[in-house]
């Protein structure tokens, strides 16, 4: 399966990913190589074989759900790029012109 | 007489218990060994060396206590576990300031049991390669020809325990990220179940794939890693709560009388380097004369494996690397004015090409008109797998193979060609996607290469005792390896 630098691009602005033309140009021919030997799974018919999305059992193992306080603020908040003691700050959400 | 430094892990514990050398000495030996070897392999991205030295001087003034399997053991932990208080990166620069709070599940638990932080080790970038190039500060040489690649993503952390800088390691291992460097450093590598070991605290790649496991100079030594780690944890929901076997009392067995040992073709056929194949057989042929039996097996989907692996693997890695995004940790870009702005340039500027590449892969396969085409069919494909492995295991107890086409590469030769790279996990991709147990087993050097050459043993699921028993005669029986040719 080929896939084009239109798309490369299309799917790395839904990652937020902004890919230099070099690297679209790259990443086009490497995924598009990979994709064609994926593409070898279509030779198996799975008609009718239910999905294995991961290799534990199927029923999710559970614990009383209580609350408990393990970190405190400082600590969860010791990691950000910024923050004003209370909350972690990023910039604008909504642009000027909406 | 081998130097402190040398012991192996259960040596060690032994020496330590008994006071004949203190914790601070043998942090001390560590160390020394480190700064000795590093300019050669540089196989750690952090050395803990005066907090190792500190923990040390306070488990001496405590004196041993015997209910601490790992008293005063400095271990080498992958650099994709958090660590409290010690920088933890992924090899990444989006994690370049990154200082955890709490330490991932399998750490404390060592922590518990007396072992001391030694230092962090380099992988690929989020575990993302099979050679530890794909690191975004420095590539891991191997210490037994330092032109070669220590394999990955766990290369650090065997190349590590290789050069004898500490007395063992944790590694993980989404697709052979154990297995793999445990070869071609010529160590041992366990990749146990998935849901033996809980994954709190490791920072995730393919979540319905990545385990943690021990990387050690002998098999007993993983033994006694894997005894402390393994268990269930209300932290990981996935984490089986499935009763833990005495693993030491597994490394008893006297010879493999009762065993059956499968061999699917699909692992000794073409493909597999001459000089691979034949230590791998001589292995198989010394087991056979120890009482084992073998016996020919089917894995006919192998060759679909890497193209499964590709869909899922990259499918979890675009939803896992998500978290990245600037805001809680982690590296952001101080220009953006809008917010999604600032995800995107701390994305592009944190993140190696490795990872974008896998992100776009995992994104594409996700994406909306190709889920089912990709997504799904890899799912059902997978299901297929696992049903081979269970009608193997069927016929047989082990199913055994080589773990690697060939021995360790060179540095640069893969680069290049991600696909090619991808292709030497092809014998070690099936049991992460089927969720079983896998041991890397030193069993020589190859004739052509003079590098180490892996035995893989694979098991059903939670029978790492088995894997570790049959190993363990093994390694009884095998000649020793020489030191790692590469270091003086």
């Amino acid at each position: 399966m080929k896939i084009s630098r239109e798309e490369v691009a299309r799917v790395a602005r839904l990652a937020r990913l902004d890919l230099s033309e070099d690297k679209l140009e790259l990443f086009a021919g490497q995924v598009g190589d990979i994709l064609a030997y994926i593409d070898k799974l279509n030779e198996l018919d799975t008609a009718g074989v239910a999905p294995m999305y991961g290799p534990h059992a199927t029923s999710t193992l559970q614990r009383p759900d209580e609350v408990r306080r393990e970190h405190t603020r400082e600590q969860v908040l010791s990691n950000a790029p910024e923050s004003d003691g209370v909350f972690f700050v990023v910039p604008r959400i909504v642009s000027a012109g909406h | 007489m081998s130097e402190l430094h040398e012991k192996s892990l259960s040596e060690v514990r032994g020496l330590l218990a008994s006071r004949a050398v203190s914790a601070e000495e043998t942090v001390a030996a560590c160390l020394a060994r480190t700064e000795a070897t590093e300019p050669t392999v540089h196989a750690l991205l952090h050395v803990a060396g005066e907090s190792a030295l500190a923990q040390a001087k306070a488990l001496d003034a405590a004196g041993p206590d015997a209910s601490k399997p790992l008293w005063g053991v400095p271990l080498v932990i992958k650099d994709a576990l958090t660590t409290k208080g010690l920088p933890t990166t992924c090899a990444s620069r989006i994690l370049e300031n990154f200082v955890p709070f709490y330490d991932a599940t399998a750490v404390a638990r060592l922590k518990e049991a007396g072992a001391i932080v030694l230092a962090k080790a380099n992988m690929d970038e989020f575990a993302m390669g099979s050679s530890t190039e794909n690191s975004a500060y420095f590539p891991t040489r191997n210490p037994w020809d330092p032109e070669r690649v220590p394999g990955g993503s766990s290369g650090g952390s065997a190349a590590s325990v290789a050069a004898c800088q500490g007395y063992g390691a944790l590694g993980t291992d989404t697709g052979g990220s154990i297995r793999l460097p445990a070869a071609f450093c010529g160590i041992v590598g366990l990749k146990p179940t998935y849901g033996r070991v809980s994954r709190y605290g490791l920072i995730a790649y393919g979540s319905s794939l990545d385990q943690i496991g021990p990387m050690t100079r002998t098999v007993e030594d993983a033994a006694r890693l894997l005894q402390v780690m393994a268990g269930h944890d209300g932290r990981d929901s996935t984490c089986a709560d499935v009763p833990v076997p005495d693993y030491l009392a597994a490394l008893e067995r006297a010879d493999l009388k009762g065993l059956t040992i499968g061999l699917p073709e699909e692992y000794w056929g073409a493909g597999v380097d001459p000089e691979v194949a034949e230590s791998c057989r001589a292995a198989v042929a010394l087991a056979e004369s120890l009482g084992a039996r073998t016996t020919p097996v089917s894995l006919k989907l192998s060759e679909y494996a890497v193209a499964v692996y590709y869909v899922i693997a990259t499918a979890e890695a675009s939803s896992n690397l998500a978290r990245f995004d600037g805001v809680r940790y982690g590296h952001r870009d101080k220009g953006a004015a809008e917010l999604i702005d600032m995800f995107t340039r701390s994305r592009t500027q944190g993140f190696g090409d490795e990872v974008q590449r896998r992100i776009i892969l995992g994104t594409y396969v996700l994406s909306a008109g190709y889920y089912d085409a990709y997504y799904r069919k890899a799912a059902q494909v997978r299901a297929l797998l696992r049903r081979d492995f269970d009608a193997a295991f069927e016929e047989c107890d082990v199913i055994a193979g080589p773990v690697c086409p060939t021995t360790a590469f060179r540095v640069g030769q893969m680069t290049s060609d991600p696909l090619q790279m991808y292709l030497m996990d092809i014998f070690t991709i099936s049991t992460n996607l089927a969720g079983l147990p896998g041991l890397s087993l030193p069993c020589g050097l190859g004739r052509d290469s003079g590098m180490p050459v892996g035995l893989q043993l694979m098991a059903p699921a939670f029978a790492e005792d088995r894997l570790l028993g049959l190993a363990r005669v093994l390694e009884r029986n095998l000649p020793p390896l020489p030191r790692p040719a590469g270091l003086a």
